[in-house]
């Protein structure tokens, strides 16, 4: 075999093992969803809208878990959001040759993948220690300290995007620093950090760890934000791992509600994203 | 007449005090983000206090996990820790390689942008997910298909044998592993896709002008091009699958031993944390789980610290 034909093959395997490796990965998400879609979408019914999480043996719903987990990621949102976009344009607009913004910065990326388990831990001993119970502000808090450094992350990439001729044009107008900030540059990158906030609350929205040791659940309908409450992601945890099988049904169908949530909300932030520019 | 009263001193005073507010203000939440890793290291450390004081550096070489007696050790959820993680390294980097490649290199433009969302997709979907369809679809596959074939394949070998005994659960370390494996995929296949279009055009169509295979440009120009961007986005990958709780959780059967067969149950850092802790009483119970937790965020600090250096070093290079 001549060197040229070795090279060619060699080329050949390379490439359709790639290929395969593309197929692979799409596979799994197909089969993820497709498992999601078989065994969720029998349990799915007006009833998990409507009634609460029931004891074994009995006909129920997901109303209060639902209910809790959207508090939950909107008061997370609501704290969390703004202490990102405040904390990102310190990085952006205020970062150059500072020695302190580079370490803000990498710790942000450290936090950015940090096990969501740690922040759980962290929560429970600062707020569920002290008070001596579990809550439902202990849980939207753990969740906000996931969403700052998603915010901080896309709000300095969002506003490193804006041109710098829009900051002097704008100063040379005799416009001072903050009001360049808050009236042209967070228009200007309006959409990203929309996205950004939408990816966070995708994030937030399925994660478990984090509630386990702070919201904990609750069985019942509760609104009272100092108590346990119960949110998606712990009882789909806690009904899968039950031995029964209505409750096992009920978490497949908890799992196809939060997933297409999450798609949804993904699918939507990238459109946005990739209409106004290229994100991260 | 039209008489404009202009105080400019005034308007500055005003403005400047403004603007010093401002920077001040977007300055402290900046700071409270830098203080947020200290916070979360004192609060572990203060919780892990307790366990530390009683059995010292022991603590990381001891099995047993004893409730009862009040004996723990961390030696079990570590080594299962590491073993899955390690798994997941082994199955998810050529895979993601793989699919880098295909989407930088060979694939046609139409389709580029519909996969890589559906990779992107694939990093949306909760953990807890992965989970409940580990336990459900994929253990039960793994059980019936390639746990047996390991077992009638590799089962009898001297050395290797070890690795695959033992009848097949279905849930263990493997399945974790794999499952792992999975959830990384799109963490590492996004950097390692970012980092291979970093690489010039000049240098890609040097190669091929003269007269290089696709595969010759990818393993000998764009990847020692990008080598610190992908050990970094594999580092990145390895820091998800070590501290990966809920996932792992579900299918690895939480048993506190360490055993040489990869089909055997055990568990990790964050699955016995997530096991346990509310159900922990006592508190040297508690503070040794709190332990747990600081062992993992050192780990996992140290890994992600490497990742973001990698990454960096690669962002000076193209940038000079």
């Amino acid at each position: 075999m001549t060197l040229y034909a070795r090279r060619r093959i060699r080329n050949a395997i390379a490439l359709a093992l790639s290929g395969a490796a593309m197929v692979f990965g799409v596979a799994w998400l197909a089969a993820i969803l497709w498992a999601l879609l078989a065994n969720g979408v029998s349990a799915l019914s007006i009833a998990m809208f409507t009634q609460m999480t029931p004891p074994p043996g009995s006909a129920g719903g997901l109303l209060n878990a639902i209910y809790g987990s959207a508090v939950m990621t909107v008061i997370a949102t609501l704290i969390g959001a703004p202490v990102g976009v405040f904390a990102g344009t310190y990085l952006a607009e205020y970062g150059e040759g500072s020695r302190l913004v580079p370490v803000i910065r990498f710790v942000n990326d450290i936090l950015l993948s940090a096990p969501s388990i740690i922040v759980g831990l962290f929560v429970y001993e600062i707020m569920v220690v002290q008070v001596g119970h579990f809550s439902a502000w202990a849980g939207a808090t753990a969740l906000a300290l996931i969403v700052i450094p998603v915010v901080v992350r896309t709000t300095e990439d969002m506003l490193r995007l804006v041109p710098n001729s829009l900051r002097e044009a704008t100063a040379a107008l005799g416009t001072p620093r903050w009001k360049i900030v808050t009236h042209v540059l967070y228009r200007a990158a309006l959409q990203g950090m929309v996205t950004g906030a939408m990816l966070a609350v995708a994030r937030i929205s399925g994660e478990t760890a984090p509630l386990l040791f702070t919201a904990l659940n609750n069985q019942f309908w509760s609104t009272d934000l100092d108590a346990p409450m119960a949110n998606l992601p712990v009882v789909i945890f806690q009904f899968a791992l039950s031995p029964y099988e209505d409750w096992q049904k009920l978490a497949w169908s908890g799992a196809l509600l939060i997933t297409f949530v999450i798609l949804i909300l993904n699918v939507v932030a990238r459109a946005l994203a990739s209409r106004s520019k290229k994100l991260v | 007449m039209i008489h404009i009263d202009v105080n400019i001193a005034g308007w500055a005073r005003r403005h400047n005090f403004l603007d010093a507010l401002f920077r001040a203000g977007t300055a402290g939440f900046a700071i409270v983000v830098l203080l947020l890793l200290g916070a979360v290291l004192l609060a572990l450390v203060r919780g892990a206090w307790p366990a530390l004081a009683q059995f010292g550096a022991g603590f990381l070489v001891t099995e047993a996990w004893n409730p009862v007696k009040d004996r723990f050790g961390a030696l079990a959820p570590i080594y299962g820790t590491l073993t899955t993680a390690a798994i997941a390294m082994l199955v998810g980097v050529p895979i993601s390689f793989g699919i880098a490649v295909f989407l930088t290199e060979t694939c046609p433009p139409w389709l580029k942008r519909p996969l890589g969302i559906a990779i992107e997709l694939l990093a949306g979907i909760p953990s807890i997910i992965y989970g409940i369809w580990g336990l459900f679809i994929f253990a039960p596959f793994l059980q019936s298909t390639l746990q047996p074939f390991l077992i009638a394949t590799h089962g009898e070998l001297p050395w290797i044998g070890e690795l695959f005994a033992g009848p097949p659960f279905g849930i263990g370390v493997l399945t974790a592993g794999l499952v792992l494996a999975i959830m990384v995929l799109p963490f590492i296949t996004s950097i390692m896709r970012d980092v291979f279009e970093t690489v010039p055009p000049m240098l890609r169509e040097s190669a091929y002008g003269v007269g290089a295979t696709t595969w010759e440009v990818v393993w000998n120009v764009v990847l020692p091009y990008t080598r610190a961007g992908v050990v970094g986005g594999v580092m990145l990958g390895l820091g998800r699958a070590l501290g990966e709780t809920m996932a792992v959780t579900f299918v690895i059967g939480n048993a506190h031993r360490i055993s040489a067969s990869v089909l055997a149950p055990g568990t990790t850092i964050s699955a016995t944390l997530a096991n346990e802790f509310t159900e922990a009483i006592g508190e040297l119970y508690i503070s040794s789980l709190f332990a747990l937790g600081l062992i993992l965020f050192a780990i996992t600090f140290i890994v992600l610290a490497l990742a973001r250096l990698m990454l960096a070093r690669l962002k000076r290079q193209a940038g000079s």
